[in-house]
């Protein structure tokens, strides 16, 4: 409870800066209309004009929240405009991504832990590759899968795929050699096999692991998706409302796509941390 | 097919090679530890070579790695001056800009406990937010030059840093803060000798995750507008004309840049934290 009010208090500080940096920034647009109109503006006059002008430099958060709100409950979900079209065209990109990478992560770790030869050639090609700007890829894959004919949905997901497989690979190769040799031996005296202690020690112990890339990949899936976005030329989906947007000036429709992106972002990771809590608790992992 | 049947047995043979080393005693020596990961990258450029040219994949979806380095070596200078562009004037600038700003404003709210616990989880949230979202509205604040790609990396880096770097600050022991009190040290000498230098590991962490950050930004924030030169209007430029082994020309120099760069900050992070138990062989 003791960090409420810290957080509102920063979050109202935040609000009252962007309120007077919009101001700041909008002005010399109003005190120009308004030389051209041949008049002049008055301080009190201009402060509330720079917060209703159509394509401001930087939009009032209250615009951002009405255009935020008008675009996600005001008009049909099957509407080119209305955000809930885009941002499930994101969305589902980013879940079907997500699902893939963080399958395909889970085998190669335990393919890693159970191979030496395959932990010490792939490991450090895993780790290096975390150091190169994958989303530079993005455009390529898009746009060399649409000319073999795979367009919409796949492409977009196999980038996410791609972002959210090294942090599921590093962390479930952590976990999955998180059990202490004690624990090991242990189930060796059982005389359990390999398959065994994966199912019954190693993946058991490797959950908080697991969770922890899962936050980090889901994240790092919606940005796949939202960058896979913007080389097919602005059709669907937020990335696509972003890019329409900065073609065509309409900066609230920008701001109004980011909201919308931070807002699905947060839920997803703590839908995420919520199961996480709900798992490690059912197991008698809790912190 | 015989280039298909000469990649698959190279791999095999480059396979049993590993899994042989992987088993002999040779694993405790550095030197031969590289070995394994370097056979294995030279095996999956075989693999792509061969199978690229036995089964005649055009150039336009993926061209073979011989044709990509060809393209490097003929390309240098226009390489060069896209790497000058992106990485150079955008990355790095906004790089130093964003980290040393996330630095001086922890040790700003250092002193307050209050603005810590509202900061914090402000700052854990938005390091979660797709905020290269946030290029678009930049480019159209500081244009389409490098100004614009520097400031949305200084946007990007700067959660991160921040929150491990307040991290960091908390890091030093309640002894340690004691023995700086019993000594009489004022507030910024305990911060200069021993709060800072405890940080260090922590902030390394951030500056680490940063890099990366930095060169994505920077690439990213090119699909939105810049001028003819710089590593992402180049891949977008080639994309849209086909010439993919200019892509992948530019996507290797940018995996090079990436990897040097952390690499760097890696060993940067061994000289000044030479202290800490993670660094001590």
């Amino acid at each position: 409870m003791n960090r409420v009010l810290p957080v509102l208090s920063v979050v109202g500080v935040i609000v009252v800066l962007w309120y007077a940096a919009a101001v700041w920034m909008n002005a010399p647009w109003v005190r120009d209309q308004a030389a051209r109109a041949g008049a002049t503006v008055s301080f009190a006059e201009l402060v509330p004009e720079t917060m209703a002008l159509e394509r401001p430099v930087l939009p009032a958060p209250h615009q951002v929240v009405v255009e935020l709100v008008k675009s996600t409950f005001g008009i049909k979900v099957t509407s080119k405009k209305s955000l809930v079209y885009h941002g499930w065209i994101t969305l589902s990109a980013t879940l079907l991504g997500f699902a893939i990478g963080t399958g395909a992560g889970v085998l190669l770790a335990v393919g890693i832990i159970h191979n030496r030869a395959m932990d010490l050639s792939v490991m450090p090609w895993a780790i290096a590759s975390q150091t190169i700007p994958i989303l530079a890829i993005a455009p390529m894959i898009i746009v060399v899968l649409n000319s073999v004919g795979v367009q919409g949905l796949v492409p977009k997901a196999i980038i996410s795929a791609y972002l959210s497989f090294f942090p599921v690979v590093v962390g479930m190769v952590k976990g999955l050699r998180s059990p202490d040799a004690m624990q090991l031996d242990l189930l060796r005296t059982y005389s359990a096999t390999g398959t065994e202690t994966l199912a019954k020690l190693r993946l058991p112990s490797s959950m908080p692991y697991l969770f922890a890339s899962l936050k980090v990949g889901i994240a790092a899936s919606l940005v796949g998706a939202i960058v896979g976005e913007l080389p097919t030329g602005a059709v669907a989906g937020l990335g696509a409302r972003l890019l329409s947007g900065s073609y065509y000036g309409q900066t609230v429709q920008i701001w109004a796509a980011l909201f919308a992106a931070a807002l699905v972002a947060a839920a997803l990771v703590a839908i995420v941390g919520v199961i996480e809590r709900q798992v490690l608790a059912r197991m008698g992992m809790a912190r | 097919m015989i280039w298909v049947m000469f990649a698959i047995a190279f791999w095999a043979a480059a396979w049993a090679v590993n899994l042989r080393l992987a088993r002999s005693g040779l694993m405790a020596r550095r030197g031969w530890r590289l070995v394994v990961p370097a056979l294995f990258g030279v095996t999956l450029l075989v693999l792509w070579e061969g199978i690229v040219r036995g089964l005649q994949v055009p150039g336009v979806i993926l061209p073979p790695p011989s044709a990509i380095a060809l393209r490097i070596a003929s390309e240098g200078p226009t390489l060069w001056a896209d790497f000058r562009q992106t990485f150079l004037k955008g990355a790095l600038s906004g790089y130093a800009i964003g980290c040393g700003a996330a630095v001086l404003t922890a040790i700003a709210i250092d002193r307050s406990p209050f603005l810590q616990r509202g900061l914090l989880p402000v700052g854990n949230f938005v390091a979660a937010l797709p905020i290269v979202g946030i290029a678009p509205i930049l480019v159209m604040w500081f244009g389409f030059d490098w100004q614009s790609k520097a400031a949305v990396v200084v946007v990007m880096v700067f959660f991160p840093v921040l929150v491990n770097t307040v991290a960091g600050l908390a890091a030093a022991e309640r002894m340690q803060r004691d023995l700086m009190a019993t000594w009489g040290a004022g507030y910024w000498q305990s911060l200069v000798k021993l709060r800072l230098p405890a940080a260090m590991p922590f902030i390394f962490n951030g500056l680490k995750i940063a890099t990366t950050l930095a060169l994505i930004g920077a690439i990213v924030a090119e699909f939105f507008g810049s001028p003819i030169v710089g590593m992402g209007f180049r891949i977008t430029a080639e994309v849209g004309r086909l010439g993919l082994d200019m892509v992948w020309a530019e996507i290797a120099v940018a995996a090079v840049a990436g990897s040097a760069f952390y690499g760097l900050v890696a060993l940067i992070e061994r000289r000044v934290t030479f202290w800490h138990p993670s660094q001590r062989v």
